[in-house]
């Protein structure tokens, strides 16, 4: 007895195929598309920028004369900032999601907290600002200091850490969590041991997209009060500092054209910088990434 | 020659010598052990105990943070919102039609074309990024080698890091040009050019998280659909997104959130005449941008002005609650779990 | 894999003594040459050490950025930072007492004051410099090269009809006008709500934003266009755009300085704590430095600086708050 018609399979297989055939192309436009405005993108900045990038560009501060300008105290100020947010924003984004998809029951509680999330992913990094303002550089009393910037700019980027982590933990399979019991490890051991390796390609991704964000963001530290003008390196946490995207931001303000030059050399540096950090991380997740 | 190797290769020497010395330990402590005996005298060790006791309770404090944050910003907000409403009545707030806070003789206060604003640019943006983003994900995920893949997706990873002053430039002075190349009628700040943009700006999050989602879907169940027949697209499109698709909504959800709050592209692009219209090809002014031009501009202390960055602050909080609340609702009744 | 692990950590670790290291290096060098410096500097000129912190109005931020880049020449163990978060952001942090002094570029508002009496802090309006708002039209336009305040009133004041050159005069070309304004908070705008507007609406249909640069190429690609802003950035666009002379009056350096360039000369101020004057002394050696530096800092930068006497003002009130 035959169940299949052949000859309407084969009608069929063809139309089926080319169909593949198309959206494969498709798909690949669109990935191609948004590879194209980066390039477009970039392309611009470094025509623009590149013939202020030089030693003295890197060693000097800011300066009124576009020449003299220099990157240096906003970039250091840059990276000591990052290397707070990075451990601040990954331990507590990542010990969130833990939390929610290990140990908390699924009780009103829980959804709460979920929810919160959500809604602080959507809040403006301006209103972040606002909050750190009043609490930690007012009622901290942490001043306009790395820590205080850093804090803030790590509950800004948190939502999007937890959410990542959050699937990631989530799609680790069953079987292996059972596995690991089977074998008689505990909880705990279960989840750094097995769930936590599985889940590094999702938790870093999540952390890469989080971190590029907060090292180009200059409204919140606009609001803290972050100086603009500073001829001096950060020596502490409580240090005063000033940071790359504000630098670059007050000089494209600037009239003089050749601020606007500067200005590129100052986003090729930012770029870069975010490259490296990026770079870190993705190396991580190749070697994490497994396919089950 | 003192490269990473030598420390590697000094740290596997001592970890050895380590483990040497424990082994050599407990041979000397008893016979060996069988590993059920291991296991439970690991156990049982104080140590373990106690991590497995305080890790949730440490756990639900570092969650607990985000809800502290939310509070935090209640609190910020508030307090001010409620003197906003002390001068400005809630109903001429909420259904005004106008925003003109800086009239020197009537000023209005009708939060609807804020409102307005952004949507236009959050809807343009997602409609931007949406779809590419999800059809990047599928490329990156199914058809991708995975050569192609880890070179592509962390250069993708790179837009979602340029600075958001950059692309409120790219868009003024590139996007805006060419869109009026297309369009005659467009004026130079608009919505239109910021929506893309922005769009552009939270594709790199839709398509980055989707692939994630979409590659930790058990490769049995492609190969179970592949055997019966279908094509790569079929699996793609019938079998993996749906498996994937609560990875797919949050990420859809968390961009979206973002285009919402976006503040530096709308202000640089979108210029700063709020209108209670639906035209995206004039200025208009988004609750964001809005914030953004009070705040770092010279509102006096204590004005009715200087509220209203409180009010509009606190709307968009509720706004986004509302969005969350109905992605959620839309996310409930399509996922599934393997 | 492992391997990796190793290596990331170490780069990682590795980087941020290097950093820390090159950041505490070029601090000790500064602080070498300081002092070196001051072996050859003329007696006198102690060395300081202190902070100073500032904040508010971008529009004087590129004046205080040189002024810090030159006195940071002379007294480099004195860390000065400015904020750039307006004039009203500025008020906002120095009421809370935040901060040394405050940007401004309108005067303080009385709000201001008297917020500023309820927390006790007594503080002293120093003048910096003259900025001249510029009205500018494009090259094109060789109508209205010259225009009464009258003319401004009513081109400028909203009035319910979509405007057009003719309506103002009309010899003038019957061509909509179009309006560029600085954004309706800015320190700017205030001023000239303030001279020119006199409480009344802007046009609505006016072109805002935050960013002067716009502003300059909407006019200088617009043959219809008109627009105002800082002076600096006519200055910048001489070549663009055409300076709108008013009653007769170009803006210039000399006729802002001396006021004939009225009523658009505008001043900008620093607004210090005086307790801070008294306490802090490398607060009290900068703003010497600052008032007897304004002026030409001031005309470095696109702004127009006072007249003598008023910086000699400045400084003898600067004497007796010691």
């Amino acid at each position: 007895m035959k169940y299949m018609n052949d000859t309407v399979v084969m009608k069929r297989m063809k139309s089926r195929l080319t169909y593949n055939k198309i959206w494969k192309t498709i798909f690949l436009l669109a990935t191609l598309l948004a590879l194209l405005t980066l390039v477009v993108l970039l392309v611009r900045i470094v025509s623009q920028g590149t013939g202020y990038l030089n030693m003295d560009f890197f060693n000097n501060f800011g300066s009124r004369f576009p020449e003299k300008a220099g990157i240096k105290a906003a970039l250091i100020g840059s990276v000591y900032l990052m290397l707070i947010i990075a451990p601040v924003s990954m331990i507590l984004g990542v010990g969130t999601a833990v939390y929610l998809e290990e140990y908390a029951k699924k009780n009103k509680f829980t959804s709460f907290i979920k929810m919160n999330i959500s809604n602080l992913a959507g809040v403006p990094s301006i209103v972040f600002g606002l909050l750190g303002l009043t609490i930690f550089v007012r009622m901290l009393m942490l001043g306009k200091s790395l820590l205080a910037a850093g804090f803030t700019m790590s509950l800004l980027i948190l939502p999007v850490i937890i959410v990542a982590s959050q699937e990631a933990i989530r799609a680790v399979p069953k079987e292996q969590r059972e596995a690991s019991y089977g074998m008689g490890a505990t909880k705990w051991q279960t989840i750094t041991r097995v769930v936590l390796p599985a889940a590094i390609p999702g938790i870093l991704t999540g952390s890469i997209l989080a971190l590029s964000r907060a090292v180009g963001e200059t409204a919140p530290l606009v609001v803290l009060g972050i100086p603009v003008i500073l001829q001096f390196l950060p020596d502490g946490l409580l240090s005063q500092f000033t940071a790359l995207p504000m630098q670059i931001y007050d000089w494209a303000k600037r009239p003089q054209e050749e601020f606007q030059f500067v200005a590129s050399a100052g986003i090729i540096v930012l770029m870069i910088f975010l490259v490296i950090m990026n770079s870190i991380a993705i190396f991580i997740r190749n070697k994490f990434q497994k396919r089950y | 020659m003192w490269g990473p190797n030598h420390l590697v290769g000094s740290s596997r020497i001592f970890s050895r010598i380590l483990k040497g010395v424990c082994t050599m330990a407990s041979h000397g402590l008893g016979k060996e052990q069988s590993i059920q005996q291991l296991i439970a005298k690991s156990r049982n060790k104080k140590g373990k105990k106690i991590i497995e006791k305080v890790m949730p309770i440490i756990l639900v404090i570092t969650a607990l943070i985000s809800v502290l944050t939310t509070i935090g910003i209640v609190f910020t907000l508030i307090f001010e919102t409620f003197e906003f409403f002390q001068r400005v009545s809630i109903t001429d707030y909420l259904f005004g039609k106008e925003w003109l806070p800086f009239s020197g003789s009537e000023p209005l206060y009708g939060v609807l074309p804020l409102i307005l604003g952004t949507l236009k640019v959050s809807v343009i943006a997602a409609c931007v990024a949406v779809p590419l983003g999800i059809a990047a994900a599928i490329y990156l995920s199914e058809y991708a080698t995975d050569k192609t893949r880890r070179t592509i997706k962390p250069i993708l990873e790179v837009l979602a890091g340029v600075p958001t002053i950059v692309y409120g430039f790219f868009a003024l002075t590139f996007v805006t040009p060419i869109l009026q190349e297309l369009m005659p009628s467009l004026k130079i700040f608009n919505a239109l050019s910021p929506g893309i943009v922005v769009g552009i700006m939270i594709l790199p999050m839709i398509a980055s998280l989707s692939e994630d989602a979409m590659s930790s879907v058990p490769n049995s169940i492609r190969e179970g659909a592949l055997a019966l027949g279908a094509t790569k697209l079929e699996v793609s499109l019938k079998v993996v997104l749906p498996a994937a698709l609560s990875g797919i909504i949050a990420s859809v959800v968390l961009a979206v959130s973002r285009a919402i709050g976006e503040t530096m592209i709308v202000s640089l692009a979108g210029g700063a005449t709020p209108t209670f219209d639906f035209n995206v090809t004039g200025s208009i002014q988004t609750m964001t941008a809005y914030i953004v031009q009070v705040s770092s501009g010279d509102a006096g202390y204590g004005t009715t002005i200087y509220y209203s960055i409180y009010a509009v602050g606190f709307t968009l909080f509720i706004f986004t609650l509302i969005m969350n609340l109905l992605a959620q609702y839309i996310s409930k009744r399509f996922r599934e779990e393997y | 894999m492992k391997k990796w692990k190793y290596l990331t950590m170490t780069a990682a670790l590795g980087t941020s003594l290097m950093l820390g290291a090159c950041g505490s290096d070029t601090e000790t060098d500064e602080a070498t040459n300081g002092s070196e410096a001051t072996e050859t500097a003329e007696s006198g000129d102690a060395q300081l050490t202190g902070t100073v912190s500032g904040d508010g109005s971008s529009t004087v931020a590129p004046i205080t950025e040189g002024l810090v880049e030159e006195y940071a020449g002379t007294q480099p163990d004195v860390q000065v930072s400015v904020g750039v978060s307006g004039t009203g952001g500025g008020f906002e942090k120095f009421i809370a007492g935040e901060t040394d002094f405050s940007n401004a570029s309108r005067p303080i508002k009385e709000e201001e004051a008297a917020e500023l009496e309820k927390a006790g802090i007594d503080y002293t309006e120093f003048q910096v410099a003259f900025d001249g708002l510029t009205v500018v039209v494009n090259p094109e336009n060789d109508w209205a090269a010259d225009l009464t305040v009258d003319q401004l009133k009513k081109l400028w004041i909203e009035d319910g009809s979509a405007k057009k050159w003719s309506d103002i005069d009309p010899s003038w070309p019957a061509e909509e006008i179009v309006f560029y304004s600085p954004g309706t908070d800015s320190g700017t705008y205030d001023y000239f709500d303030e001279v020119i507007l006199e409480g009344a609406d802007l046009v609505k249909a006016a072109t805002l934003s935050e960013d002067d640069n716009v502003l300059v190429q909407g006019v200088a690609g617009d043959k219809n266009a008109i627009g105002f802003f800082g002076y600096a950035y006519y200055l910048e666009n001489k070549d663009k755009l055409t300076a709108v002379t008013v009653d007769g009056v170009a803006p210039t350096n000399e006729t802002i300085e001396s006021g004939e360039y009225s009523p658009l000369s505008r001043p900008l101020f620093v607004y210090a704590k005086n307790t801070a004057l008294q306490d802090n002394e490398a607060f009290y050696d900068f703003m010497k430095y600052t008032l007897e530096n304004a002026g030409d800092m001031a005309e470095a930068v696109g702004y127009v600086k006072l007249p003598e006497e008023k910086y000699e003002e400045g400084l003898q009130a600067l004497e007796g708050l010691k």
